[in-house]
């Protein structure tokens, strides 16, 4: 079955197994690796990717939801993107690997909740697990992103 | 020029992981390469009779234990872990076959049949015939001590198994290179992995590299782990001629990888009538798993912690690590001290209470001060700070005026006085004998180093040090890869010593490069006088001195000093208990990067709130049954309680600019502080994870 899709801004056809999971086809069919596999089975964000605005699971979306739909992955989101500069000014990440699915969280929570308060901040990125515990200066840097003082 | 340590500069690392371009082992490809895996043994312990295939091995590379050109060992303390199992399976997760295809889906086919004749499995480490490692640890005289007691407190107390779960698995690849072998991993300890390689492929050191990728957290997790899984990738790399990349799943890494020892803690402890501690005995026993990996020098850490940051004239410590038929236990943060710190914390609240005097005040009383001796006979410097922090969070936290205010309304709060030894015990780093070395550049200068970046910050604080050191910019600091084929051994990257031991090295090396610039800058030296590289190797502080047989004398370089308090909210209906606040603080000698130091506070309290409360592993025929996230809880933002974090800087004088260790010692302090919280909060809980029903289950108070 064929299908097509957009992909940080460029359209894509895909020909495989409808059910194969969104995270390997972007990771090994277009090397794009920043979204990471951390669980497989929805729980922890560390594959998190937009679709059509939203924040979504590549690892448990299968290509036929993404059929006709627009992504973006951690590559496509613009290097000036607030969030990435908030994330970098304060240090944020320590290991990195659930960093690039936080991002994407905060980046989908500003685009519908330019002011976001605590609460709103974690119910964006309760689905988003950091073993390292950096979510105090999560909290932070998605505030200062947002223009609101932390 | 403007200092960079003490400041929060940008981590070096920080562009590429907000960026998405840090490489992480699986983010790397190379031409040809296969993907492997492990069929692995389904009983706990027994004898394997016969292995067979039972798929269509076409286009596979299989590999069984003949197929090791070297010794059949994972190279470690002991070397009585198999690479592959031989006759005998000794836990669940015994590595027996290996398999590897062109495409990974295709190792959904592997099927293979063994026969075994099953044994008894032993699953209670006080009950198994063999012990990894026993020690005694003995000071003055315990008689003596119970003696001039008052009264003579008990308890014991116990901890469970705790999973590290790094966000990304376990994971390498292994690359057939010139007669030899390359592997690329997310790893801690990259010479760890280079000796396991050239003993199981029977090869030359100079023929085996190992390279460290991004790594996704290891927290001990890939101290000694990567060492079995790099042999196994690199055995069916050498078969099949061509790369093999092995990663495992969630759920496989969860099953068959290291976990934190569970512990069981019994105290008898003499005290005078006000709270003078007059004898201290404990009996200390860790649950190994299958195989030694490296239970005894956990065994030696969870030991020389085990009377907590308390002076005693009178103490006798004695420590077993147990064999038992689970998959080995292995390095997790903080590397014993937690559990043995749980028991001596909690048991500190209960002679309080026994005694009806001020938790506070037992612990002001007792805690070490410069000059005193610890268990071990060692001699304290300036820099014990055991009141300091004590005090400081106790002002901090309003701890007197909650514990009074919340009495009887299902609020706690409880704390927590600790201390963490930075760097390998005893003898350890003599061992050892690490090297670092800087680098001239065109524009500045390079940091080699082994020690790898897993979060901590290894670069970024490396960098400061040695910019400071040299009194250039820290911008034209640039730090190598880590490739045992460039680097030094700095030795592993565990024990908290990558600041106080490694970082101390650079500083030296840095002074020693300055003094061979003259008036020159790196830069202007580079360009007249060529390539330069300067070394400096371990040298143990003026004095120290230990003896590992009678486990006495300077059992670290030097001692961090922690205190933590609690405050929870326990439901009445649900028993489920809410952290809402922690006050951590932590005194480190000198924060070389306040936010990142900050960082590794937030995150090694996080884990030990959850230590406390959340994680459980459920073990059923010896190995993990919860082996998935959904039902392994670990923290997310709601789990995690605001956390106020005070670092108190008391320089010890042979730490980079007065630095000690600072990763491990936030996990030692939580557990503790939320049980005695629980306590306060009218629940007797010796045991964690103090999970609802734990709590429903505890005594009342
Ligand atoms: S990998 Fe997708 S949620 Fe964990
Ligand atoms: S930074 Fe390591 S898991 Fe979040």
């Amino acid at each position: 079955m064929q299908l097509t899709l957009t992909v940080n801004g460029t359209a894509r056809t895909f020909d495989g197994d409808p059910a194969m999971p969104l995270l390997w086809y972007l990771r090994d069919g277009l090397a794009l690796t920043g979204a990471k596999f951390g669980c497989g089975t929805g729980v922890c964000g560390a594959c998190t990717v937009h679709i059509d605005g939203s924040p979504a699971r590549a690892c448990t979306t299968p290509m036929k939801s993404a059929a006709g739909k627009t992504v973006v992955t951690i590559e496509g989101l613009d290097a000036a993107h607030p969030v990435k500069q908030a994330w970098q000014e304060i240090n944020v990440p320590q290991c990195g690997y659930c960093q690039t699915g936080q991002i994407m969280s905060a980046a989908a929570l500003l685009a519908s909740t330019p002011k976001p308060d605590d609460e709103d901040i974690d119910a964006a990125l309760r689905g988003n697990i950091c073993r390292c515990g950096t979510y105090q200066r999560i909290r932070d840097a998605v505030k200062k992103a947002a223009g609101v003082t932390a | 020029m403007p200092r960079s340590v003490g400041r929060s500069v940008r981590r070096k690392d920080g562009d590429d992981k907000v960026t998405g371009r840090a490489l992480y082992i699986d983010d790397l490809t190379f031409p040809g390469m296969l993907h492997g895996m492990t069929v692995r043994a389904t009983i706990p312990c027994g004898r394997i009779d016969r292995v067979r295939p039972a798929f269509d091995t076409t286009g596979f590379v299989l590999v069984d234990r003949h197929d090791i050109p070297g010794r059949n060992v994972v190279a470690g303390i002991m070397d009585d872990q198999p690479c592959l199992a031989v006759h005998e399976v000794r836990h669940a997760a015994e590595p027996i076959m290996l398999v590897a295809h062109e495409e990974r889906d295709a190792l959904a086919r592997v099927h293979v049949d063994i026969d075994y004749t099953p044994a008894t499995p032993v699953f209670e480490p006080r009950w198994s015939s063999e012990c990894f490692k026993s020690l005694v640890i003995e000071k003055g005289r315990l008689d003596a001590g119970f003696a001039e007691a008052y009264t003579v407190v008990e308890g014991e107390y116990r901890t469970g198994h705790q999973e590290q779960l790094y966000l990304e698995t376990n994971g390498v690849i292994a690359v057939p290179e010139g007669g030899g072998m390359t592997v690329y991993g997310s790893l801690q300890c990259p010479h760890y992995v280079h000796r396991a390689l050239v003993m199981a492929l029977g090869l030359q050191a100079g023929q085996v590299r190992v390279v460290q990728a991004e790594t996704g957290g290891g927290f001990g997790g890939k101290e000694e782990y990567p060492s079995i899984l790099a042999c196994h990738a690199a055995l069916l790399a050498r078969k099949a001629g061509r790369p093999v990349k092995m990663i495992y799943d969630r759920a496989e890494d969860m099953w068959a990888t290291t976990k934190r020892h569970p512990s069981i803690v019994r105290h008898r402890t003499g005290v005078t009538r006000e709270g003078r501690i007059t004898a201290m005995d404990i009996d200390l026993v860790l649950d190994g798993g299958a195989y030694c990996t490296l239970s005894p020098v956990v065994l030696s850490r969870a030991s020389i912690h085990a009377s907590g940051p308390y002076r005693c004239d009178h103490i006798r410590i004695r420590g077993r690590a147990m064999m038992t038929n689970t998959p080995p236990n292995g390095a997790f943060r903080g590397f014993g001290a937690p559990q043995s710190q749980f028991a001596t914390e909690v048991h500190m609240d209960r002679i309080a209470e026994t005694l009806g005097i001020d938790p506070v005040a037992v612990r002001e009383q007792n805690a070490l001060r410069p000059g005193d001796t610890t268990a071990t006979g060692q001699v304290l410097g300036e820099d014990a700070s055991a009141v300091e922090v004590l005090q400081a969070a106790v002002r901090k936290s309003k701890y007197h005026e909650k514990r009074a205010r919340w009495r009887g309304t299902g609020k706690g709060i409880g704390l927590s006085l600790f201390f963490h030894g930075s760097g390998f015990t005893g003898s350890g780093e003599v061992t050892l004998a690490s090297k670092a070395s800087v680098e001239l550049t065109a524009g500045g200068v390079r940091v080699l180093v082994s020690s790898t970046e897993i979060g901590q910050g290894t670069r970024t604080m490396h960098a400061q040090i040695v910019a400071d050191a040299l009194g250039i910019p820290y911008e034209v600091v640039e730090t190598a890869a880590v490739d045992t084929a460039v680097v030094p051994d700095s030795g592993p990257t565990v024990a908290s010593r990558t600041c106080m031991v490694v970082g101390r090295l650079l500083q030296r090396a840095a002074g020693d490069l300055k003094a061979r610039l003259g008036r020159l800058s790196p830069a202007a030296y580079f360009a007249a006088h060529g390539p330069l590289v300067v070394t400096a190797e371990y040298e143990p502080p003026p004095g120290a001195a230990w003896d590992e047989q009678a486990y006495r004398g300077d059992a670290y370089g030097s001692y961090g000093w922690g205190c933590h308090v609690a405050e929870i909210d326990v439901r009445p209906d649900t028993w489920a208990v809410q952290p809402v606040r922690m006050t951590a603080v932590a005194e480190i000698g000198r924060a070389i990067h306040p936010m990142m130091a900050t960082g590794q506070i937030e995150g090694g309290t996080a884990q030990g709130v959850a230590w406390a409360l959340l994680e459980e592993v459920v073990m059923r025929d010896g190995a993990m049954a919860n082996h998935t996230l959904t039902n392994y809880l670990i923290p997310t933002a709601a789990d995690t309680p605001r956390i106020d974090t005070v670092i108190l800087e008391r320089p010890y004088a042979h730490g980079p600019f007065g630095a000690k260790g600072v990763g491990e010692m936030p996990i030692d302090g939580p557990a503790p502080a939320i049980v005695n919280a629980l306590r306060h909060a009218g629940y007797d809980v010796r045991a964690i994870p103090a999970t609802p029903e734990r709590v429903m289950k505890a005594g009342r108070l």
